[in-house]
């Protein structure tokens, strides 16, 4: 047993086999206990992530490949089309936009009236998606941005048209997020129309989420916004996350049966945008 | 060890490789739950045919780095991979003359413990599970297997005869 090395030809049993494999499963059930109830692993986790970023680089090249061959080849009238259709965006964004900063004007001028504290902007930077979580009841998404951009556990994600979760990891230069739509994914959200406060938890489908906390007799109807409350801390207040979709009372139940469908494509995005909230950036 | 040496280990690192970034790469999310378990297929396959070299504690390791890729808890697919490496290692004899239909139901039940072990691990921290991404991955990874193993074949044919 001990003469020969091979793999093959000796038929004898592999020295040492069982204690290693205990010691390996009591490692594994050390490991999971540790992660799952006091989340102390996040320097292992980073440590490991730098091995695996290297492979998400490769597995997305194709893909970037394809992206920048298809965009090269566009036809031109499409081009143009694309092009029409964006400058009439702007018009209309640019439009709004204008309307926008005369309110911001008279919003600042009314809580200089009312002496209130004067809301601060937030920063914005672009990220892009790398990875996203193979587990369908997990919905988490890696981009790559770390803490060489300042990212931080917690901070907040959005989209053009909404907010999309939150990191749950920095790495050196990528960061795992949890969105919104995530099973145990949580967040404080009012309705915008008016102020109502409640909880939007994710369902694990990328086009739903469930508002578990709203009385019977509150004012929600569907097509009512949801918005960021801010409360909680994690997502800075006013920012879109979902419509209310389906209000379904049940008399005899204390909470009604809400549903909304969030506002940002989850599950279509390339590019995400971090959100340093202005009281984060206070704090540095 | 002939010739699996360090020369020839590297073929067998490049399929490791090579099943990990099959685990990450992006599909369509109808066919999220179908994707098959490359990794454990991979690893299956050499802990059978060299398992003094491959078995449970490389296993180990590459679950600890899909536990990170996938985000799952740290420590669940380390060992899931490692118990059904065990099994494999401890089967190896017997199943690597089976001939392939044998074989590949042999595999069937490797994998389902493999899903098994996972969704245990999920229950008791509390995930949500169901029945389609349970089987979902036992039955492609079932019905990749022949071509994977026919991959490998060549692959170790290489590594130990130098071919």
């Amino acid at each position: 047993m001990v003469a020969s090395r091979t793999d093959n030809s000796n038929p004898a049993r592999i020295p040492a086999l069982g204690s290693r494999v205990l010691v390996l499963l009591f490692v594994s059930i050390v490991l999971m206990v540790l992660d799952h109830q006091q989340d102390h692993l996040g320097a292992v986790r980073r440590t490991i992530g730098t091995v695996v970023y290297p492979l998400q680089i490769v597995v997305d090249a194709p893909f970037r490949l394809w992206e920048w061959v298809r965009t090269g080849t566009t036809e031109r009238n499409e081009m143009q089309l694309e092009l029409g259709r964006l400058k009439a965006e702007r018009l209309l964004t640019n439009a709004r936009l204008q309307r926008l900063s005369a309110l911001e004007a008279e919003n600042a001028r009314l809580r200089d009236l009312l002496e209130a504290r004067a809301q601060v902007r937030d920063e914005v930077r672009v990220a892009e998606i790398i990875a996203v979580d193979a587990n369908p009841y997990r919905h988490t998404i890696v981009i790559d941005a770390g803490q060489s951009e300042n990212a931080y556990d917690g901070q907040a994600l959005i989209d053009a048209d909404g907010v999309i979760g939150q990191i749950i990891q920095t790495g050196l230069t990528t960061s795992q997020a949890m969105l919104i739509s995530d099973p145990s994914h949580s967040l404080p959200v009012e309705v915008n129309r008016t102020g109502l406060r409640t909880i939007a938890n994710g369902t694990g489908e990328f086009g739903r989420l469930d508002l578990p906390f709203i009385t019977n007799n509150a004012d929600i109807r569907p097509g009512d916004l949801l918005v960021t409350s801010g409360l909680g801390g994690a997502f800075p207040a006013g920012y879109p996350v979902a419509v209310v979709d389906t209000v379904n009372r049940i008399p005899q139940e204390p909470f009604a049966d809400v549903t909304a469908i969030p506002a940002a494509s989850l599950n279509q995005v390339r590019e995400v945008m971090l959100i340093w909230s202005a009281s984060e950036l206070a704090d540095e | 060890m002939s010739r699996a040496g360090v020369a020839g280990r590297t073929p067998v690192i490049v399929s490791i490789v090579v099943s990990l970034m099959l685990m990450i790469v992006p599909l369509p999310d109808w066919a999220e739950p179908f994707r098959p378990d490359w990794v454990a297929l991979v690893l299956i396959y050499w802990a059978m045919m060299m398992p003094r070299t491959w078995s449970v504690g490389i296993a180990w390791l590459v679950g600890i780095i899909l536990d990170v890729a996938q985000g799952t808890i740290l420590g669940q697919h380390a060992l899931a991979l490692c118990f059904i490496v065990f099994v494999t290692v401890r089967l190896h004899l017997l199943i690597r003359v089976f001939p392939m239909q044998q074989l590949t139901a042999t595999v069937f039940a490797i994998l389902a413990l493999y899903q098994f072990i996972l969704f245990w691990i999920n229950g008791a921290a509390g995930v949500d599970v169901d029945a389609v991404s349970y089987w979902g991955p036992v039955i492609t990874g079932t019905l990749f297997w022949p071509v994977v193993a026919t991959l490998l074949r060549g692959v170790r044919l290489r590594v130990q005869h130098g071919l």
